[in-house]
């Protein structure tokens, strides 16, 4: 078998960390419960945000993790591409506001 | 797309043999997940038995004029198999001489059963308090002969469940069919004219929702929401509730499992999902299903497994209620299905 540094399998591991590290782990799993259940927002837009989220932090499980969420949930793909664009935007214009601090450190430097 | 039944298509998992060696082999054989037996013996619930049986589900026959990917009947225009009317009467003198009070007329098609009619007449006179046909929609547009099957229903205050898999059209397509969106939302239409559905009607009118692809149903209410919010505001529908059922590996969802790579992982999602609350109140316990040709299984899904009751009297002639309220009731890996987050039913959640 071709060896590679992702597993899809791995996902369905991700509640043994708390093996090693029980108190944290079981901290960190009430946390994240409680943070995707119904609030201020609802859990469909959770779901959403997850998925941009996933994106932009480039995690493998996430992402097929929140896809699989969203079709549950009745997400459609033109909602999910959306909202990946939206990570995409904040990422690429995360990227070029520096362009701001590169511009006056060019202009500060230069006679 | 589907256009042939694997029946028609002579695919290896037409075969009940061969649907149960799959789902009694593999991961449930090597111990990588546990089977539905052994987990709900962990629950204190092994073996399964019947409440009293109130519902009686009538599967009038396989032919449909849809052939929808994830079908566990494996039903189509290829199917000829159809309840004959001396089959029905037989269903009709168990209806009088039972408690039942929930009659459920299911298919393939039931309106395309030649004796569809007649049958629904003569039911009607007994006086079964809920009186369900599962009507798959696009049937009222298939034929003129069908056009009528709105006042049809109405007039016998059949309470009419229908599928329709999303409020999209894309979705609903892909999973039934080119066209099905369009003519499911003219039917629906039609029957909100005559009143099912409607606000201050008694007509009853309910939907259900199968997902489309190889992920469970999420909140049932959270997706009646969406569906009532998308149907009304597009166009102008409106129902009652809607069922959100998971889809059984079995036929036709088993061999898109299979082929989509996705067999282990969804098994593995059903078996994380198990609810043993949902166990508590599965379809099988009050449900007695009766096939075409008048045989009796503990659900739809076991009559398609070929999964016969545990009792000595196995068909609608012999029926014995205190017989069958002593039976098991037979389990194999695709009753995770039903047991799976709120559990899942013909009447849908049940946990």
């Amino acid at each position: 078998m071709e060896k590679t540094y992702y597993d899809p399998a791995d996902l369905k591991k991700f509640g043994k960390i708390s093996e090693w590290n029980e108190a944290l782990g079981d901290k960190f799993f009430d946390y994240y419960g409680k943070v995707f259940e119904e609030g201020s927002l609802t859990a469909r837009e959770k779901s959403l945000i997850a998925l941009a989220v996933s994106h932009t932090v480039q995690c493998p499980y996430c992402i097929d993790a929140y896809t699989g969420d969203g079709l549950k949930r009745g997400i459609t793909k033109e909602e999910m591409m959306e909202a990946v664009h939206v990570a995409a935007a904040i990422r690429g214009g995360a990227t070029l506001v520096h362009s701001v601090q590169m511009m006056n450190k060019y202009d500060k430097l230069s006679m | 797309m589907l256009s042939k039944s694997l029946h028609a298509k002579h695919n290896e998992l037409s075969k009940t043999e061969k649907q149960l060696e799959i789902l009694s082999s593999g991961i449930f054989k090597d111990g990588t997940l546990p089977t539905f037996a052994n987990k709900i013996k962990a629950a204190g619930q092994f073996p399964l038995r019947p409440k009293k049986i109130e519902i009686l589900q009538l599967n009038v026959g396989y032919m449909c004029n849809q052939v929808c990917a994830h079908c566990h009947v494996d039903a189509g225009p290829d199917r000829k198999e159809i309840m004959t009317v001396e089959t029905m009467q037989q269903c009709l003198d168990v209806i009088k001489n039972t408690g039942v009070h929930t009659l459920d007329l299911t298919g393939g098609a039931p309106e395309m059963n030649p004796n569809f009619r007649w049958f629904v007449e003569e039911a009607s006179k007994l006086g079964v308090q809920d009186f369900i046909v599962r009507s798959n929609l696009t049937i009222i547009l298939a034929n003129k002969k069908y056009h009528d099957l709105p006042e049809f229903f109405a007039k016998h205050n059949i309470h009419v469940i229908s599928s329709l898999p999303y409020y999209k059209r894309e979705k609903t397509d892909k999973q039934r069919g080119d066209g099905v969106f369009d003519k499911s939302i003219k039917a629906l239409q039609m029957l909100n004219e005559v009143g099912y559905g409607m606000p201050n009607s008694n007509l009853k009118l309910d939907l259900v929702y199968n997902p489309s692809g190889a992920f469970l149903p999420t909140d049932q209410k959270a997706l009646e929401n969406d569906f009532k919010k998308a149907l009304k505001e597009d166009f102008n529908i409106d129902f009652n509730s809607l069922f959100a059922i998971t889809n059984l590996p079995i036929s036709r969802f088993l061999d898109y499992l299979i082929n989509s790579d996705n067999y282990e992982d969804y098994m593995y999602a059903l078996v994380e999902a198990f609810n043993p609350k949902a166990v508590e109140n599965v379809m099988c316990t009050n449900t007695i299903s009766v096939s075409y040709d008048g045989w009796l299984y503990d659900c739809d899904f076991n009559q398609m497994l070929g999964l016969k009751v545990a009792s000595a009297e196995k068909h609608i002639s012999q029926f014995n209620e205190e017989s069958l309220s002593n039976r098991t009731i037979l389990i194999s890996q695709h009753c995770y299905g039903c047991t799976a987050g709120a559990g899942s039913s013909c009447q849908g959640t049940v946990a």
